[in-house]
């Protein structure tokens, strides 16, 4: 059998994967990276492949259709359209291309950086040595470091095994077709950015939530907007609601409800989201002596290095948030201290983005942890409806929220639900970095007129000088 | 022959780094395989870590102190063959290999076996830290510092909470950084007499900590009682002059320790209850039939007590040998663990130092103490007249837990009693 030796294997070619790799590779590092492909992988992992990008992809085309019919029905800007139709299968192999061209695109830089790359299944046999079954035969890899990325798969539920109706976020991004009516179960953020999705589609949505409300991470002011949308789009949401199951003749869901009777709801798919568990099985990790979290996550230190010498992991594995960003900025740290430098993971700026209508962002402490932290707060919002773009975008729903300190106006916090408020993170993320006070955001000249004037607006609100409202 | 790095094992579930505090070999020493290397100390434990093979030390990684990350180079040892993969595949050297960390700073553990060989003759920086100007953080606030000012701290092995923030908000600017790693604010001209506002922090680690643990402990635990008595070492003096300028060559000088020890070896034969280890956890008294002496030593790094085995069955030589072998491993920081623990009593002395009165700390678990203060020439009265004699007052502390004051004071007595009449010393039973 064949063998080879790599100074670094990294198991799995996602987000942390790669990253971790080509940061290696750049570093001069001799690595190998192992990537099985397969259903819902391959280079980019779930994020590129059945993820983040497949789902922008389709989150972008739902809003086109939508905006096209709405353009149909009321001509609110005074634009006629016959009735839009869409085709499907062509969205559906637009978004394959959009996956294409960046998985494509990782192959390529992984190339350039000397990544050598094994399509196989790997099954670590201790933690230094990795079997993976390549097309060309069994090959043995010897590492002195060892990277974890095998990443995480969707969590079923007990009464709804997948299979059939009953899908996961991987089939929903690849239907034949937009289903007449779709039930989803849980109401996190994949479970309404797809919801959302396919009811601008013109499916039927319903959605049920275990929690009292939906989008539970989130709190009940940024979630407000969302759910004023999802009424407007037709979406029945279902709190405080469990799937049991579907009904004997399997054409609907059976959902309990506290206080009332059980309910059956005709579903053609049911889309389960209710979570995601790390990617443990089948890679041999029974064989490395890895401590797990209670809720069964690798766990790692402050290096991402695991229990065990030179082997370390990084992304979802490693347990929430399970989110790309997170994933690249470990692999970047671990490839940099196998290359002999002194790193740590810092994740207290995380932004995290919820690409729902309106979109939700959010970086660093709500006003509620930071006052549990112990903090004086000042917390000010400052409302789209009083900004300009907003109003030419047809889109005035949501604010940015500040969050300080009161004594010295350090910014803890960055909130926002609004149109586009995706983009704002790059600016909430480097506020926080940096230690800006409100003085300095709010003695930043912002563009007008843009949607970034509320985060301008919304410091100087918190210092009791806004000017815009 | 082949170099074959000995690195540190894991030494815990959960244990990054460990502090070095001990090695029992030296550069230049051949090692047998199992032999013991060096100790190392976690929060948890103290572990020994032993050689895998033989060969001859050429390397130790750090001195006695400083801290150890978990994976990296603790011993380089020279072997017959070739050496081992290790070494043969060694790390590539990083383009810019992370500076040595400012030891004494909670510096995170560098895990990765990147020292390239020659880094290990760089100096290390000085183990004092710097406090540099600015409003001091108050405690519990996180060091505050954008990301490109903590990757710069953390490439430079400084603790950001040791550096103070003069930007908005407490905010750690690159020139606080600057300033911190140059060594704080270069004072300008000045004139006249002016306020000293400088604070030097300097962190308690090692040796020290592990002192300031064990003295605070004992004061805790042990009842102390001090007991002072003066004794007329006028005979003793002369006896011992007397044996310096008749010893021979190959014979140690003697001080007045093997004296001393000798005295306790003869007392605590009547008062076996001062020879003592009391477990006050377990109630349990363990009288010790063999006298260990333990004999505090000041050394560059603090008190050390290295420990003479079986005094009762040394002669007055053969004491002041072992005390002049252990005294100067001890200040040369090679004493191995055997040879610091185990005592049953111990004698503390300051020499010309050594004042008139002092109240030692108890060396838990033992009861006893004896503190040796200075001599003075003092006019005694004899009865007849006041003639000069050479004094020296023992200060001694007990644990009152276990020792009543009336057979601490009878044990004193004894010891003065003998040192009085030297003859006595070596008077057999």
């Amino acid at each position: 059998m064949a063998e080879i030796a790599a100074k670094v294997l990294v198991v799995g070619g996602g987000p942390g994967g790669y990253v971790t790799a080509i940061r290696a590779g750049q570093l001069g590092l001799d690595v190998l990276l192992a990537e099985q492909g397969g259903r819902d992988g391959g280079l980019g992992g779930t994020c590129l492949n059945v993820g983040c990008i497949p789902s922008k992809a389709l989150i972008h085309a739902a809003e086109a259709f939508h905006h096209a019919t709405e353009q149909a029905q009321s001509a609110p800007l005074g634009i006629t359209v016959d009735k839009p139709r869409i085709d499907f299968p062509r969205t559906i192999e637009w978004k394959d291309g959009v996956v294409g061209r960046l998985t494509g695109g990782v192959g390529t830089l992984l190339k350039r950086h000397g990544v050598k790359i094994l399509q196989g299944h790997a099954e670590m046999l201790d933690g230094k040595s990795c079997r993976v079954e390549t097309d060309t035969g069994p090959q043995i890899v010897r590492a002195e470091h060892v990277v974890l990325a095998t990443g995480s798969v969707a969590m079923a539920l007990p009464g709804l095994p997948f299979g059939g109706k009953v899908i996961s976020s991987t089939e929903a991004l690849s239907l034949a077709a937009v289903p007449e009516r779709l039930a989803v179960v849980g109401a996190g953020y994949i479970g309404l950015e797809l919801g959302i999705a396919y009811a601008k589609l013109g499916a039927k949505v319903t959605v049920i939530e275990a929690e009292t409300r939906i989008l539970p991470a989130y709190d009940a002011d940024l979630v407000r907007p969302v759910a004023r949308r999802l009424q407007a789009l037709g979406v029945e949401s279902l709190t405080g609601a469990r799937a049991a199951g579907l009904s004997d003749d399997g054409k609907s869901l059976l959902v309990d409800q506290e206080g009332a009777e059980r309910r059956t709801i005709v579903a053609d798919k049911v889309l389960v989201a209710t979570g995601r568990r790390a990617r443990l099985e089948g890679f041999g990790l029974e064989r490395l002596d890895l401590n797990l979290s209670s809720d069964r996550f690798v766990q790692i230190d402050e290096h991402c290095a695991t229990s065990m010498r030179n082997v370390w992991a990084v992304g979802d594995l490693t347990g929430e948030p399970m989110l790309a960003h997170r994933a690249m900025a470990q692999g970047v740290v671990v490839a940099e201290q196998i290359a002999g430098h002194r790193r740590v993971f810092e994740g207290n700026v995380i932004p995290a983005v919820c690409f729902t209508d309106p979109e939700i962002v959010t970086v660093g402490l709500s006003p509620e942890q930071a006052r549990k932290a112990g903090r004086e707060v000042l917390t000010a919002q400052f409302p789209f409806q009083a900004n300009g773009r907003a109003l030419t975008l047809r889109a005035d729903e949501g604010f940015v929220r500040m969050t300080a300190r009161a004594d010295n106006h350090l910014v803890l916090g960055i909130a926002a639900v609004g149109p586009g408020v995706s983009e704002l993170s790059a600016a909430f993320g480097l506020a926080l970095e940096m230690g800006a006070r409100l003085e300095d955001i709010a003695g930043t000249i912002h563009a007008h007129p843009t949607l970034g004037e509320a985060f301008h607006e919304a410091s100087l609100r918190a210092l009791g000088e806004a000017l815009h409202i | 022959m082949g170099i074959r790095i000995i690195k540190l094992p894991d030494v815990g579930e959960g244990v990054a780094e460990a502090e070095l505090v001990e090695w029992h070999v030296a550069v230049g020493q051949s090692v047998l395989e199992d032999q013991i290397l060096a100790a190392v100390m976690t929060d948890k434990a103290t572990v020994e870590i032993p050689s895998p093979v033989a060969g001859t030390v050429v390397a130790l990684a750090g001195e006695v102190g400083s801290t150890v990350a978990v994976g990296s180079e603790l011993v380089r040892l020279e072997v017959p063959g070739e050496g081992d993969q290790e070494v043969a595949a060694a790390p590539r050297e990083a383009k810019s290999p992370a500076a040595a960390p400012v030891p004494l700073a909670a510096s995170p553990p560098q895990r990765m076996p990147s020292p390239a060989p020659e880094r290990r003759a760089e100096p290390r920086p000085a183990p004092v830290l710097r406090a540099t100007v600015g409003p001091p953080r108050p405690p519990g606030e996180k060091p505050l510092a954008s990301p490109a000012v903590r990757r710069r701290a953390l490439e430079a092995g400084v603790d950001l909470r040791q550096v103070r923030g003069n930007g908005p908000a407490g905010l750690i600017t690159h020139d606080d950084l600057d300033a911190f790693l140059r060594g704080g604010v270069q004072p300008g001209p000045v004139r006249g007499r002016v306020a000293n506002t400088h604070v030097d922090s300097i962190k308690v680690v090692g040796l020290r900590r592990r002192i300031a643990q064990r003295m605070a402990e004992s004061k805790r635990r042990a009842a102390h009682f001090a007991y002072v008595e003066e004794v007329d070492v006028t005979e003793l003096e002369e006896l011992r002059a007397k044996l310096n300028g008749d010893k021979r060559a190959d014979q140690p000088r003697l001080t007045l320790m093997p004296f001393l020890m000798q005295a306790v070896v003869r007392a605590v034969a009547d008062f076996p209850e001062m020879n003592a280890l009391y477990d006050d956890e377990a109630d349990v008294i363990e009288r010790y039939g063999g006298v260990h002496i333990g004999v505090a030593t000041q050394t560059d790094a603090g008190l050390m007590v290295p420990v003479v085995r079986h005094c009762e069955a040394l002669s007055l030589w053969e004491m002041a040998a072992e005390v002049q072998r252990l005294a100067q491993a001890a200040r040369e920081g090679h004493a191995n663990r055997n040879e610091l623990s185990g005592s049953t009593i111990t004698i503390t002395s300051l020499g010309a130092l050594g004042g008139i009165v002092s109240t030692p700390v108890i060396n838990r678990p033992e009861v006893a103490i004896i503190g040796v203060n200075k001599e003075v020439v003092r006019p005694v009265w004899n009865e007849r007249a006041f003639v000069p004699r050479t004094m020296m007052n023992l200060s001694s502390s007990f644990d009152h837990r276990v020792i009543d004051g009336y057979n601490a004071a009878r044990f004193i007595q004894r010891i003065k009693g003998l040192i009085e009449a030297p003859a006595t010393l070596f008077l057999e039973p």
